[in-house]
């Protein structure tokens, strides 16, 4: 087996696994917890304005902001490392018909790994650094090299196999 | 490490010229009863097939009457909040609180029910590099389509079963059946993992490869589902770059013009708001729903191209569940986002869309069946035609 399928599908593997973990993990410790504040803070907000007591309804309002922020990353990052790790199997098992030199289809198995790696992580620290730029940027970086790696893979099932490929 | 089976013999295979030119005279072996191929691929397609119909039944039935539900709770809080009603304001939270939890938990079902039978046919694609032995692979098989069907029942029950009975004091028994199968999931890839390991240890196949088929039906299906991938990836780029902190700052706006206009007594503006908020969330659903589809119907139509040369049907009919499958994978996402301006007449043709997946995906399982029964029938008359022999 090529060095880029096994980087694939054993990088595959350890995403889903490492997706899966996370999500049980987060849905046994977290997501109950996480969604009463949300919905309580929602409704303390209400609750709140109706006691004619503003303050407090702003400060409840911002509460439940920032852990539906928190929530929507933490979901998002766990369902996006496991459809990441079965797009990475997917791929692996069909990647000699990917038109390139063994050494670029590693350069974009290695590009599609990183990538589905960075992205849902810089997702999840976001929710301990709210707004941070700097994370941002990582997870714009990490997407763009998975839509670099798949934009390259799509190019190479649609490119004549060169007589010098096996 | 088991060795590869040997071929069945030549009276014994069954390989439909139709369906499988190029087709490998021992992968017939690698597809026998009760097989974990054969486990992985019926039940993978069936969990994607439930959740397809799920989605659908969902969709056309409880999605829109679920947020019409929610409007007419935000209304009414805005109405308690107005007359200074803070219990009122509790009791109304409580049942929105239901409603969420009500639909949430039926998307989640939908969405686990899919994702795992898409793990299920990937695991059926890589059983050759997985260096275990034939009752193990078949064991783990049967525990992962298991856990696959008790993971979205969990899911599914948690709303009707809440905390009856429960000992814990946020968790119910549905959540504990979901995350159990959820536990089962991951220690079934944990121990495929450790196989493919030992696979790449000793470099021997446990089982035939899948054939290198190069039909139309399956092209299609792997240029048009990378395609799809592709093209979901870019809208997820721009949804996230151009609105989701657009979408989250809009969201916490209209709450506060909402709350402060409703504790000015003016009702007419608090509805407009509980309008705005409504609109916002419809948006934020539908780019969402838009971007998930496109890529699960790319990955769908990927993984399907593998299973082709089980498809025992006709090319002309193989092609027409493709066509089908593709073209309702186009559908449903781009008229899902269609509805933000065409309303439920777009959500219909989505849900047309949804419809034309499974129907060429039930189309195409309806191929495997009569592959795998074809296969059954071909041993058992090996069976008794060598029983015959003994007995002269």
């Amino acid at each position: 087996m090529m060095g880029s399928r096994k980087l694939l599908i054993f990088g595959g593997m350890a995403f889903a696994a490492v997706g899966m973990l996370y999500g049980l993990q987060y849905a046994l410790l977290v997501e109950h917890q996480t969604l009463d504040q949300m919905g309580g803070s929602l409704a303390q907000a209400f609750t709140a304005a109706a006691s004619r007591n503003p303050g407090q309804a702003q400060a409840a309002l911002e509460q439940y902001g920032e852990t539906k922020y928190d929530y929507v990353r933490q979901v998002d990052a766990h369902s996006h490392w496991i459809g990441l790790a079965m797009l990475m199997m997917v791929l692996g098992l069909i990647f000699e018909r990917v038109n390139f030199s063994e050494g670029i289809r590693q350069l974009v198995a290695f590009s599609l790994l990183a990538g589905s790696a960075l992205f849902p992580l810089a997702v999840i620290v976001q929710t301990y650094h709210h707004g941070a730029v700097v994370l941002q940027a990582l997870a714009v970086i990490g997407s763009g090299l998975v839509i670099a790696a798949l934009a390259a893979t799509a190019w190479g099932f649609a490119r004549p196999r060169p007589a010098a490929l096996p | 490490m088991p060795a590869i089976p040997r071929p069945l013999p030549d009276r014994a295979s069954f390989a439909p010229a139709s369906s499988a030119s190029g087709f490998a005279p021992t992968f017939a072996s690698g597809f026998t009863k009760m097989s974990a191929r054969r486990l992985y691929i019926f039940g993978g397609i069936a969990l994607i097939a439930g959740g397809l119909l799920f989605g659908d039944i969902f969709a056309v039935f409880i999605l829109h009457q679920n947020a019409a539900r929610q409007g007419e709770a935000l209304i009414a809080a805005s109405r308690a909040v107005a007359t200074g009603d803070a219990a009122a304001v509790n009791e109304i939270f409580g049942h929105l609180g239901n409603v969420l939890e009500d639909r949430g938990t039926k998307v989640d079902a939908h969405v686990h029910m899919i994702g795992a039978g898409y793990l299920a046919v990937l695991l059926a694609l890589v059983q050759p590099y997985i260096a275990l032995s034939r009752q193990t692979k078949k064991s783990l098989a049967a525990l992962f389509i298991a856990g696959g069907v008790f993971l979205p029942v969990g899911i599914f029950l948690i709303h009707y079963l809440g905390l009856t009975g429960s000992p814990f004091s946020a968790i119910g028994w549905a959540s504990v059946l979901a995350d159990s199968a959820g536990g089962l999931l991951i220690v079934v890839l944990i121990l495929q993992a450790w196989g493919f390991w030992k696979h790449v240890r000793s470099r021997q196949l446990s089982e035939p490869e899948l054939p290198d088929e190069d039909s139309m039906p399956r092209r299609a299906l792997l240029t048009g589902g990378t395609i799809l991938v592709l093209l979901g990836f870019l809208h997820g780029a721009y949804y996230a770059g151009a609105l989701l902190y657009e979408h989250e700052r809009m969201e916490t706006t209209i709450l506060q013009r909402l709350i402060s206009s409703a504790s000015a007594g003016n009702l007419d503006a608090a509805t407009t708001e509980v309008n705005n908020f409504g609109n916002l969330a419809g948006a934020r659903a539908v780019n969402i729903a838009a971007h998930s589809h496109i890529i699960e119907f790319g990955l769908l139509a990927m993984l399907l191209s593998f299973v082709q040369p089980f498809v025992f049907l006709s090319e002309k009919w193989k092609r027409r569940w493709v066509k089908l499958l593709l073209g309702g994978a186009v559908i449903l996402p781009v008229f899902v986002l269609l509805e933000l301006k065409f309303g439920l007449v777009a959500g219909g043709i989505a849900d047309i869309g949804g419809l034309m997946v499974l129907v060429g995906l039930v189309g195409m399982l309806v191929g495997i069946l009569r592959y795998s029964g074809g296969l059954d029938f071909a041993e058992n008359d090996l069976a008794k035609a060598v029983a015959g022999e003994d007995a002269r």
